[in-house]
This record gives structure tokens, C-alpha cells and sequence, in this order.
């Protein structure tokens, strides 16, 4: 961010033919959750029909918008009064909690021994330190319904691996940094994997179809093998997923 | 659906790569739902006027060549885009126009003779179900296409396609100018973005003066490109939402242009954003072609882009 941290936030930033960034923050903070779903709840009002697609970050919104419908100097200036009228969204500081009931055993999480032992934890304070926390979802991105959740708890925050699996299987319960996330769908991915859940992230049959939204509280809830395998889970490890 | 349709077409060689798509998938990317749509916007676009679709139909996208098609009814084709070598009944097609498929003949496609990727349009559009609004077929994310579940097309797959859209009016055809020469002199129509300052040393002399390389690791998420390591203040910046065409420069120092589907958020710094026009032209380069980047105002940038599409309204 040198030569930018000094220009004023919230600032709107170039992207594209169809498309605004609106900077609101320089940093990762669950503060900035509360204005990032208020501004992007006032946008769809804002922009209507003429609005494509509204891509919330940790710290962003891109707004894209149909150019031959809407002057990107008028979505300009739209998003000037959008942001001149903002105000927290109230909501985002309360509401329920999504509990993604997670089987932390070493078959299904490869990596639960890594991180246990860079932590100087045992494998059952690891899941126990892993699921007290509530964490907040950052951002989705990189597969459909994959939540970027934080903050992790310093101690487990071990780094990606050094080559990524070719395949990580879905329900996959990972950390990288001060961040965790589970896996929607069988992807390739870097992230330590350290238990599994049985929760369905993302449905296409489902209304909404993403189980996890931007700004949700999350916690993963330890369950033992029957009561994970009874919830639907996928007790299949990793040795012979041939997720190497 | 309650629209009468049959199936059309029996898939009697795969080739590499053939999807199914549409304009795209919209107003799911904040799931983290990519784009998808044809990779050439105007090769695509043209295939389905030509049948007298409407903006929007699906096609079938053809990417370096080697599928075949057998008709199961009498159609009206169009192919536009690249030049595969493609074959109707064992006799050269004319692309950039109308032609009659008649019930049992056979479409193939042979290789890259110009450009990379074709489109096949027939009267009345491909039919498949819709996937969270669109049949855009994304293979990584297991959405769309024809089965519903972003698989490319296969051995033995049948195809429906819709009834009536057809044209009687005899053989319709693209005016030359719309015909490209993939193989001739690529400049890409770039629109500098926020971090383009950010570029030190040479870094941004040699974005738009340096010959770049398009690298054989080159898909519909992204085209790598190979030339001058360029240098950039900024390593990586915190995830953010990025659009089509976005130019991106990892460490490495060399550039990546984002096609449709690209993830939909990430964190290297960016030059700016192609074109939607110029993204088109670039999903139409072959590994070792070489490309120049021009920065554009966005004026002008839009008045191209409205003066292609007003070719398909109305």
C-alpha cells in the first residue's frame, strides 16, 4: 500500500469498464464488517437493475455495474452519496451463531500433529483452542462457498504448506495464518487440514445456496466419529483419498 | 421447462476442451461464484446473431478443436471465432456464416488454423437447465454446462436444442470487418487501475513498450504473460474483488490477465484492466503469440464497447 496510505479512505478506486472498488479500510479488523454489509446493502438499493454484482472483501467492495445501462461517471457519483450517508450495520454486531459440528481426528485432518506441535499443544487442545473461538467471515472467494474465517488464535497459526494437495476433500477443516476455513468442494488447496465437518457449505438447491455469508459468526463445534458419521460426515482419510 | 425441445445433436468425438456456455453467470460472486461465459464475448456473440438467437443463448465454445457433431435433426449453424479447420458432411464450412446441417451429417472440428477458440451457435440455442441462474458451464466449480454439473463435453453426450429461432431468410452472414485475423499484430486496450503508480523503476515503461509472450500456461481463469520482470512497490495486497480482464503482477514480475473464470477475489497488485473487447481477443491468442498492452481512457474504451453491442440489440 506505499505511496497509497496516505490518500483518504473511503476512496474510489478504478477497476475496469463496468466496475468501481471502493476502498473503506487499510487493514483486517471485524470492526470494518459492520460498514462493508451496510454499504454493500445500500448499493443494491442504490443501483437496482442496473447492478450486476457486488463483491465484498475484508477490507473492500468492488461494484459492478451494466456500462451500457449506467455511465460509470454516474455510478461514480451514485457511490459518492452512498458513501457520504453510510452508517454501521447495527445487525452485523449481534445475531446467531453457525455451528459447524467438525471430527478433529489426525485421518481427517493430516495435519492436526503439525500444528499441535508447532503450538506445543496436545492434538485435543489444538481442537479445543481451534473450536472456543467464534470467528467472523471475512470474505468469500477461491471456490464457491468458501469462507475466509478470523481471527485464529496466534498460537495455531501455522503456515500453508510448501506444495498445495491436488485435493483436498469436501468438509476439509483448515489453517493458514490467522485464518480458518472449511472446504466446500473437493479443490486443490495449501492450507493445514485439521479435522472435518459434516456441515453442507455450499447447496445449490438451497435458498442462498452458500451456508456462510459475509459477517457471520461461526463455530466449530467437536463431535465425536459415530455422532459426525450420523450428521452425514465423510469418515474416508486422507491415505486413502489419495489426497497427497 | 414447458418449451418443446428435442435433442439435436449426438457428441461422437470429444476433442480437448467444449463447453456450454452462456453470457455468464451474475449476482452470485460475492459466494465466491465466478463469472464463466464465452471467453471471446465477440466470437460468441456473432455465432448466435448469425442463427438469429437472441443476446445471451448458449453456444457451444470449442477450444483448439478435435470435437464432432452429429446432427439428429435438420439445424441452422453458424460458426464464428477461430478457424479450426472445421468440416460439414466432409466439406470445408464457411465460418462467419449460416449454413444448413442437415439430419445425420456430421460437424468436425479439426485444429488452430486461426485463433483458438470457436463457437457454434445453432437456430434455437442449446437447452440445459439453469445452475444458480445460468447454463455458463464452469468445469472447476462443477456448475452449468450441459448435464448441469460443468463437466466438458464427452463421448456419446446428446445436446438439445431449442425450437423455431431459426432464420428463412437463406444464407446470413458477418460483415468482413467483424472477421478478425487472430494470427495479426495483438495491442490489448488496458485500463489503468489504482496500483499502476505503484510500478517502479522501468516497470511501467516496459508494461506498454515490451513485446510480451502469451505462455502456454494459459486458461479460461487467466493467461499468463512472459517478457521484463516487472517491479512493483506493493507485494501483495489484502484479498479484494476482481474483474475481467484485471492485469495482475505477482513477485515473480511477470503479468497474468483474469479471463471469466478467475477466482473472484485476490491480492496481487494490479496494472489495470483489459478491455472486455481486448480480454476477447487475447482468449483468442495461441501459447508464443506476442501482445503489446495500450493504456485507453476509459471514453473511448466505453464508446467501443457500446458500438459492439449495439450490433445485438434489437
Amino acid at each position: 500500500m506505499t505511496g497509497q496510505v496516505t490518500a483518504r479512505l473511503p476512496r474510489l478506486e478504478a477497476a475496469g469498464l463496468d466496475a468501481w472498488l471502493v476502498r473503506l479500510f487499510d487493514a483486517i479488523d471485524e470492526a470494518n464488517l459492520a460498514w462493508i454489509t451496510a454499504l454493500t446493502r445500500r448499493c443494491e438499493a442504490a443501483f437496482g437493475a442496473e447492478l450486476v454484482d457486488l463483491v465484498p472483501s475484508y477490507t473492500t467492495l468492488l461494484v459492478i455495474f451494466d456500462p451500457l445501462r449506467l455511465d460509470p461517471e454516474l455510478a461514480h457519483r451514485r457511490l459518492e452519496g452512498v458513501l457520504a450517508g453510510l452508517v454501521p450495520d447495527a445487525a452485523a454486531e449481534g445475531g446467531e451463531i453457525r455451528e459447524l459440528p467438525t471430527w478433529y481426528d489426525p485421518s481427517v485432518g493430516p495435519e492436526l500433529a503439525r500444528v499441535a506441535e508447532r503450538a506445543n499443544m496436545s492434538i485435543a487442545a489444538v481442537a479445543e483452542c481451534h473450536s472456543q473461538a467464534v470467528y467472523r467471515v471475512f470474505a468469500l472467494g477461491f471456490a464457491p462457498g468458501f469462507a475466509f474465517m478470523g481471527l485464529l488464535d496466534p498460537r495455531l497459526a501455522a503456515p500453508r504448506l510448501d506444495t498445495p494437495r491436488q485435493r483436498v476433500p469436501a468438509g476439509s477443516v483448515a489453517v493458514a495464518g490467522r485464518q480458518t476455513a472449511a472446504y466446500p468442494a473437493v479443490t486443490p488447496g495449501g492450507w493445514n487440514l485439521i479435522g472435518r465437518t459434516s456441515a453442507r457449505l455450499f447447496d445449490r438447491e438451497r435458498e442462498g445456496f452458500s451456508l456462510l455469508r459475509l459477517g457471520d459468526r461461526v463455530r466449530f463445534v467437536p463431535v465425536d466419529r459415530s455422532t459426525f458419521e450420523r450428521q452425514g460426515g465423510d469418515t474416508t482419510p486422507m491415505d486413502e483419498e489419495g489426497g497427497r | 421447462m414447458s418449451e418443446f425441445h428435442t435433442t439435436g445433436l449426438r457428441v461422437t468425438r470429444a476433442g480437448p476442451l467444449a463447453l456450454l456456455q452462456d453470457a455468464g453467470r451474475f449476482g452470485v460472486r460475492h459466494l465466491g461464484v465466478t463469472q464463466g461465459g464465452p471467453a471471446d464475448l465477440h466470437g460468441w456473440a456473432w455465432a448466435n446473431r448469425l442463427v438469429g438467437n437472441p443476446w445471451g443463448a448458449a453456444a457451444l465454445e470449442v477450444t483448439f478443436g478435435g470435437l464432432e457433431l452429429v446432427a439428429e435433426r435438420d439445424l441452422t449453424l453458424a460458426v464464428a471465432g477461430a478457424d479450426l479447420g472445421a468440416t460439414l458432411d466432409g466439406e470445408p464450412l464457411p465460418l462467419w456464416q449460416t449454413a444448413a446441417w442437415r439430419e445425420g451429417t456430421r460437424l468436425a472440428f479439426a485444429m488452430p488454423v486461426n485463433g483458438l477458440r470457436a463457437y457454434l451457435a445453432v437456430a434455437g440455442g442449446f437447452r440445459a437447465e439453469p445452475v444458480l441462474g445460468s447454463v455458463a458451464c464452469v468445469v472447476r466449480e462443477g456448475l452449468g454446462g450441459h448435464d448441469g454439473l460443468g463437466h466438458k463435453l464427452a463421448e456419446g453426450d446428446l445436446l438439445k436444442v431449442g425450437e423455431g429461432g431459426g432464420r428463412g431468410d437463406g444464407v446470413r452472414s458477418a460483415p468482413e470487418a467483424e472477421r478478425p485475423d487472430y494470427r495479426g499484430a495483438v495491442r490489448l486496450a488496458l485500463l489503468p487501475g489504482a496500483q499502476i503508480g505503484d510500478f517502479t523503476g522501468r516497470g511501467l515503461f516496459d508494461a506498454f513498450n515490451a513485446v510480451w509472450r502469451v505462455d502456454d500456461r494459459a486458461d479460461r481463469m487467466g493467461v499468463r504473460l512472459t517478457g521484463p520482470r516487472l517491479r512493483c512497490r506493493i507485494e501483495s495486497l489484502i484479498s479484494e474483488g476482481i474483474g475481467l480482464g484485471a492485469v495482475q503482477v505477482p513477485p515473480d514480475g511477470q503479468p497474468i490477465a483474469l479471463l471469466n473464470d478467475r477466482q473472484t477475489i485476490g491480492g496481487y497488485p494490479r496494472l489495470g484492466a483489459l478491455t472486455p473487447l481486448a480480454a476477447s481477443r487475447l482468449a483468442q491468442c495461441l501459447p508464443g503469440q506476442e501482445v503489446r498492452l495500450v493504456a485507453v481512457p476509459r471514453e473511448r474504451a466505453l464508446a467501443d464497447y457500446r458500438r459492439f453491442r449495439s450490433v445485438f440489440e434489437g
